[in-house]
């Protein structure tokens, strides 16, 4: 069953088109990883699929219902870590997981379990802004998974993280974790290694779209020229 | 999918907001502090130091009303800026808990607002007592405080994902709040007045009540629309 379903999809900004007549499908339990240069449209598509945008022509379905007009029925189901850790800076990261298990309906012995296992429990009483930037991603990482999301849309998940701190969050949004995950990264042999396919994109095109066994030794490189 | 109770949402949601509040102090003390200096102009510049009837309810709304733009324009920038708005939205909440939840923190902000600046204002300009016209002041001071509510989260949230929020929010309020200040200012006039000119008149409380409950229907009819990209 496809999780995510492109035809082409096209957003645009005014006048510049910053997603145009993208097709792809992404079966459940697979990994998309979206590369390309600042400005390709990988942020838009990972925001048309989390519902934040809509999209100006074209069909989008995401876990088996037609966006926008099912939104509500998606939301809740995926998880978008975006650049933003969408958490407010002046409450503590408890204080902000809680308010977003409310909104979610979720228990509140979830938020324990996550915060532990990012290693976070002995932080969890300080406000964020007092946190550094890995601290608050992992805290985003956090919400993020707060209602077990099927789908994972993720912008730079490892971004601010040390080693250690990427083998901590590795068992919660990477392969190991089971779920279907769109990837955006501006390291693509790391993206590309755990996909099981990559979306190349430059100027809100789609530049190939292929499994990364079937990618020429220059796809990559020319991507980014 | 299953929604969370809205009445859960929307208390989670206040207690966000008012812990920010009591957190960075973003709010109050300036609406509190523009209340008490307005006031103090007027006394001062008007070279007078007791008002009555009309003057008295036309100065003491007018300040009120202004004050209320400064939260106005700040109720939900932490959400805008901070990324609130987004995660809110990604949630299967009802978008309506968001519009209620800014109306009652609007509601507390004014309601304490209030509990400083009518005092001040009857000290500072009121000619006679406040304590006669106190109880039925609170009816006006209820009216009056939802209506600025329900049209200040309504405009607030459509002011902040602009660019010219700061300009916006004033005026797009203000002319939507003129019907509320003629309604409490009409109705609290006759409290005012000195001696007292007795029986304050139905038609302005009812008026008020209509237009914020007229008020409170388009507000939930278009939150949803605001939300949207």
């Amino acid at each position: 069953m496809s999780a995510v379903a492109l035809r082409a999809l096209t957003r645009r900004y005014g006048e510049r088109t910053a997603l145009a007549e993208l097709t792809l499908s992404l079966e459940t339990g697979q990994t998309l990883a979206v590369l390309g240069p600042n400005g390709a449209g990988k942020t838009t598509l990972l925001r048309l699929l989390a519902t934040l945008l809509r999209p100006h022509d074209g069909e989008l379905e995401v876990l088996g219902h037609r966006l926008p007009a099912d939104g509500w029925l998606v939301r809740g189901r995926l998880g978008l870590l975006a650049h933003e850790p969408m958490l407010y800076r002046e409450l503590t990261v408890r204080e902000n997981l809680r308010l977003q298990a409310k909104l979610h309906g979720v228990a509140p012995a979830r938020i324990e379990e996550l915060l532990a296992a990012v290693a976070l429990d002995r932080r969890g009483n300080e406000p964020l802004r007092t946190l550094s930037r890995g601290l608050v991603q992992r805290a985003a990482i956090c919400r993020t998974l707060l209602h077990e999301p099927e789908l994972l849309l993720l912008d730079e998940p490892y971004a601010n993280l040390d080693p250690a701190a990427r083998q901590i969050v590795e068992p919660l949004i990477g392969r190991s974790s089971g779920r279907t995950r769109v990837i955006v990264s501006h390291d693509p042999q790391a993206a590309v290694n755990e996909a099981d396919l990559v979306l190349g994109l430059s100027r809100g095109r789609s530049v190939f779209i292929a499994a990364p066994a079937e990618l020429d030794d220059g796809a990559l490189a020319r991507l980014y020229e | 999918m299953t929604r969370p109770a809205s009445s859960t949402v929307v208390l989670a949601l206040l207690r966000a907001q008012l812990r920010l509040e009591l957190r960075t102090f973003e709010s109050l003390p300036a609406m509190c502090l523009f209340s008490v200096t307005a006031f103090l102009l007027f006394h001062f510049g008007l070279d007078v130091d007791s008002l009555s009837g009309n003057l008295a309810s036309g100065v003491l709304w007018v300040t009120l009303l202004l004050a209320a733009l400064l939260a106005i324009n700040r109720v939900y920038v932490a959400d805008a800026e901070q990324g609130g708005f987004d995660a809110f939205v990604l949630s299967p909440a009802e978008r309506s808990t968001l519009l209620l939840a800014k109306m009652l923190v609007l509601l507390i902000y004014l309601a304490v607002v209030e509990l400083v600046a009518v005092p001040a204002f009857a000290i500072l300009l009121l000619e006679p007592s406040l304590w006669q016209a106190l109880p039925s002041m609170l009816g006006a001071l209820v009216l009056g405080n939802l209506g600025i509510a329900v049209i200040g989260a309504l405009v607030g949230a459509l002011a902040v994902r602009t660019q010219a929020r700061d300009l916006l929010g004033p005026l797009v309020s203000l002319p939507l709040l003129v019907p509320v200040l003629l309604g409490v200012a009409r109705w609290t006039a006759p409290l005012f007045d000195a001696p007292r000119a007795g029986a304050v008149a139905l038609r302005w409380p009812l008026v008020l009540a209509l237009y914020d409950a007229i008020f409170g229907l388009i507000a939930f009819a278009l939150f949803d629309f605001l939300l949207e990209d």
